[in-house]
């Protein structure tokens, strides 16, 4: 089973405990009605889907409840590292080699 | 003809209330470990950022834990860290932790759950195997000690776990999980004394 770290708990905790919570850094618009169509699009739709390292919120349903962020990549399923939510994305990953 | 019916009507008995606890006194043994319901309790969920968390504390008269994975205990009153700024205050000594929160002014949420939740206690050697058979948390001594809680999952099922001693543990589930959560304890005890 993988192992989960919850910044908010502060230790590593079973994946069941888990739920997935889509791609994070992407910010709503103040304006949302000013918004043209494409750049809508854009915000509601088009998620980045990569091979290798996504930056991705999780909720620690079963546990403290809250939402946070996680760096995993896709390939090897291997989370990077977690941070809390409303952290900036990491600029440098902990024993990133690309 | 209102008046009229007003008169049929038979004067209102005084309505009665029966708390019916789920499960009430059910029980199961194994070789090593036993798994009983225990009796209700008072229990407020309880939610407060940290600026109103000292005043709540003095309030309900057991400190709320600050780190995560523990709980406080005081006079029959116990206090888990649920989340950041969450708790849930379980009193077993008959008061009513909601009235001592109702007389804090500072900014917090409690609501009553003393019926939303049943108590179930797993005891005896062979406990930390038996809640393990479903809940996939590391349960030894080094990794869970006496008084650590923590919000889980048992199978399907979302519970509340505290130890209370060694090999003790008391699970708290909702209500109408409860029957799930005894019948797979039981199975788990079972197992794990087989």
């Amino acid at each position: 089973m993988l192992l989960i770290r919850c910044p908010y708990c502060e230790e590593e905790r079973p994946e069941l405990e888990f739920r997935n919570a889509g791609e994070a850094h992407i910010a709503r618009s103040a304006n949302m009605a000013g918004e043209s169509d494409d750049d809508f699009e854009k915000f509601f739709f088009i998620r980045s889907n990569p091979k290798g390292i996504i930056y991705e919120r999780w909720r620690h349903m079963h546990g403290c409840a809250r939402f946070f962020n996680a760096v995993r990549d896709t390939v090897t399923d291997k989370f990077v590292m977690t941070y809390k939510a409303g952290e900036p994305k990491p600029a440098k990953l902990p024993g990133a080699s690309k | 003809m209102a008046k009229a019916a007003a008169k049929k009507t038979a004067p209102v008995a005084s309505p009665s209330v029966e708390r019916r606890p789920a499960l009430a006194g059910r029980s199961t043994s194994a070789t090593g470990v036993k798994v009983e319901v225990l009796p209700p309790a008072e229990r407020i969920s309880l939610r407060a950022p940290e600026a109103s968390a000292a005043a709540l504390s003095k309030a309900l008269g057991v400190p709320l834990p600050k780190k995560p994975k523990t709980s406080a205990s005081k006079a029959g009153r116990t206090a888990l860290w649920l989340g950041p700024d969450e708790w849930l205050v379980i009193d077993e000594a008959g008061n009513d932790p909601l009235a001592d929160c109702a007389k804090v002014s500072a900014l917090h949420s409690a609501v009553g759950i003393s019926h939303r939740n049943i108590a179930i206690s797993v005891a005896g050697p062979a406990a930390e195997a038996a809640i393990n058979s479903g809940c996939p948390q590391d349960l030894s001594l080094e990794a869970f000690p006496v008084g650590a809680a923590s919000r889980t999952i048992l199978g399907k099922a979302e519970i509340v776990l505290l130890r209370t001693a060694a090999d003790a543990f008391r699970v708290e589930c909702w209500r109408s999980f409860s029957d799930y959560v005894f019948t797979f304890l039981s199975e788990g005890a079972r197992d794990a004394a087989g």
